[in-house]
């Protein structure tokens, strides 16, 4: 039904691709005021949250989309980048370097330890190759948790507060500013420098997805042995994938540090992990607007779900069921009926969408196949 | 390089190879030699180690002892993609294809050590990238259509019937440029029809320059194409010479083409 009334739709704007781009830009550039007029203020900074959100799902989705490496412990290199924006941006060590040297600085400390995870991996596939990035995801935020004594680094458990905002000049982000004659409130200003960060790094997967190190990270994911034998030094192409990913999670690590001005290891927990390993897996693998239609619903319903607890209010009066446990069980649950309706993800990829709908045929031309070479 | 006083120099030398997978020897003193241009036969019965020297050659297993020269480099310790960039590629006995990738990515994905795009490249997206990716593309079309799958280059590699997964493993080894490519049992499974065409490409390809090494149980059609045959048994290398030469050595018949021959 909504394939019937999306089909003119599409073929309308795919015959004018400028039209779609200029509507689009029109839609982003607006949206923070639909948000925050219809929702109110809190809304827009849900919104940013989905950007920084989309960050992180297309970095992770590198690593485990493009080159097939199942890794549980990114949250890691997302608190990598937000520790150091947060040592080199807040009174804490009494730094105060700008936005534009920390973040290249966090995205290198995360691309190193993106190698230094990968190094010692590069034998290992699949569920065991889990296991050991969960355990790094689980070592990077212990040792956040612990480093406050006997030297402190970072503050342990109560993390690191007053990290400064972006600023350029005078103008910083942190506070209401007015542009144009148009008051914006922080969130609304940093919906904008998070869209553009969320555009270059839809624009950076995009084409590298597309292109030589893309189909080498293709060619690991299928079979690593006739990746080797077809000249794909797969070691450097993993670490690589590894690096690639890190640092779009430490780049939003910074941002998330400076847009939230306060730290702590609670914030880069397993789940989290987890959470955007999820936002892959529901949008679609290996494909970029399904990863993002996944951060989206990921990061908007559970906020939405929250108000769960109002309703039940108003409705009945008190609240039965504390909506932070409703909340993860409805998640939970509609995670099984994705498993089970849409394997591969809400906007699967060209390639998966094939692959799990042929299957049936397939089956048969190998039945055919194996026949004819008998003859 | 070998400068090589002979007309038709070595280019893969196999010199007393010995593999032993713990208490196992799979391979026992074998030294063989694969000369420019030629299409050499690697054959034996089941078990004989076939395989195995194929793995040794092409850097996934390490050798026990012996060494193994290709154009007179040591391919010790070298690990399988530098020995696809020395120039020395191979298809497997089981197919292995990129499943999920179209025949034409499979394809292309073997012009990587023969391009350089990095991360940088890749994302500027500048003059001398755009250049590569059409020069690997239409190389990848072009090779495509030398096995016989032009118009196969958007299905996916998993969904080609079993003798064009073949063609496509054997136009996707090609796209590395090698000298010498090694197939493991290319026409295993076919039909006469079809192991017909495939002798015809496999001489197409020496008649472009392509030295190649050739494992298969179809002794018929090894004796036909070959210039030279190596026979294996039980891990030793009993026999090397032509198919003529091959055929008549005692050995041959009593272990391997006794039942063939009588």
């Amino acid at each position: 039904m909504v394939a019937r009334l999306l089909t003119p739709l599409n073929r309308y704007f795919r015959a004018r691709p400028w039209l779609a781009f200029a509507l689009l830009a029109v839609f982003l550039a607006v949206l923070p005021f639909i948000v925050g007029a219809g929702f109110g203020r809190g809304w827009v900074r849900v919104l940013d949250f989905v950007l920084l959100y989309i960050i992180l799902a297309i970095g992770l989705n590198i690593v485990v989309g493009y080159a097939g490496l199942l890794d549980l412990g990114y949250i890691a290199f997302y608190a990598l980048g937000a520790y150091l924006f947060a040592w080199l941006g807040s009174p804490h060590f009494g730094l105060h370097l700008p936005f534009w040297v920390i973040l290249p600085l966090g995205a290198l400390l995360a691309g190193l330890f993106g190698v230094l995870l990968g190094a010692p991996t590069l034998r290992l596939r699949g569920d065991y190759l889990a296991i050991v990035t969960l355990g790094f995801g689980e070592i990077i935020r212990i040792f956040l948790n612990n480093l406050n004594a006997p030297v402190n680094i970072t503050n342990g458990p109560q993390g690191i507060n007053l990290i400064d905002p972006i600023r350029l000049g005078d103008f910083s982000l942190g506070s209401t500013q007015a542009v144009f004659g148009i008051t914006l409130y922080s969130p609304y200003l940093y919906y904008y420098l998070f869209l553009a960060f969320t555009l270059a790094t839809v624009f950076i997967a995009m084409r590298l997805q597309d292109s030589r190190i893309g189909r080498a990270w293709a060619a690991i994911r299928e079979d690593e042995v006739a990746a080797a034998a077809m000249g794909v030094n797969t070691r450097n192409v993993k670490l690589l994938a590894f690096a690639m990913g890190a640092m779009f999670g430490g780049v939003a690590g910074g941002l998330f540090a400076s847009f939230q001005g306060f730290i702590s290891p609670e914030s880069f927990h397993l789940l989290e992990s987890i959470m955007i390993l999820c936002m892959i897996v529901l949008g679609g693998m290996g494909h970029i607007p399904g990863v993002i239609l996944g951060a989206v619903l990921l990061t908007v319903l559970p906020e939405a779900l929250r108000h769960l607890g109002d309703w039940q209010r108003a409705w009945l009066g008190e609240v039965v069921v504390d909506p932070s446990d409703l909340r993860m069980l409805l998640f939970g649950f509609a995670l099984v009926l994705m498993m089970i309706y849409r394997p591969a993800g809400l906007i699967p990829s060209r390639q998966r969408k094939r692959e799990l709908a042929a299957e049936d045929g397939v089956a048969e031309q190998e039945q055919a196949s194996l026949y004819d070479t008998r003859a | 390089m070998t400068p090589a006083p002979e007309p038709r120099p070595d280019l893969l030398r196999v010199e007393a190879v010995c593999k032993r997978f713990g208490g196992l020897s799979a391979l026992e003193d074998v030294s063989l030699a694969v000369r420019e241009g030629e299409i050499y036969g690697l054959i034996g019965p089941n078990g004989a180690g076939k395989t195995t020297l194929f793995n040794c050659m092409t850097g996934l297993y390490d050798l026990t002892q012996g060494r193994i020269l290709f154009q007179g480099a040591d391919l010790a310790r070298r690990k399988p993609h530098e020995i696809v960039a020395l120039g020395f590629a191979r298809t497997f006995q089981n197919i292995r294809l990129f499943a999920n990738m179209t025949a034409l990515e499979n394809v292309m994905v073997g012009r990587h050590p023969r391009s350089r795009a990095g991360v940088l490249g890749a994302v500027l997206r500048g003059p001398r990238t755009r250049t590569e990716e059409r020069d690997i593309r239409d190389r990848a079309k072009a090779l495509m259509q030398f096995v016989g799958l032009t118009r196969r280059g958007d299905t996916l590699a998993s969904h080609l019937s079993y003798g064009d997964q073949r063609r496509l493993e054997i136009a996707r080894a090609l796209a590395t440029e090698p000298r010498l490519l090694a197939l493991d049992e290319p026409v295993a499974g076919m039909n006469p029809s079809e192991r017909r065409q495939m002798s015809e490409l496999f001489l197409r390809l020496r008649d472009t320059g392509i030295t190649l090494l050739l494992i298969e149980h179809d002794v018929k059609l090894v004796m036909g194409l070959c210039d030279r045959v190596a026979v294996l048994d039980h891990g030793r290398r009993i026999a090397e010479g032509t198919p003529v030469e091959v055929r008549r050595d005692p050995a041959v018949v009593e272990a391997y083409l006794g039942v063939e021959a009588a």
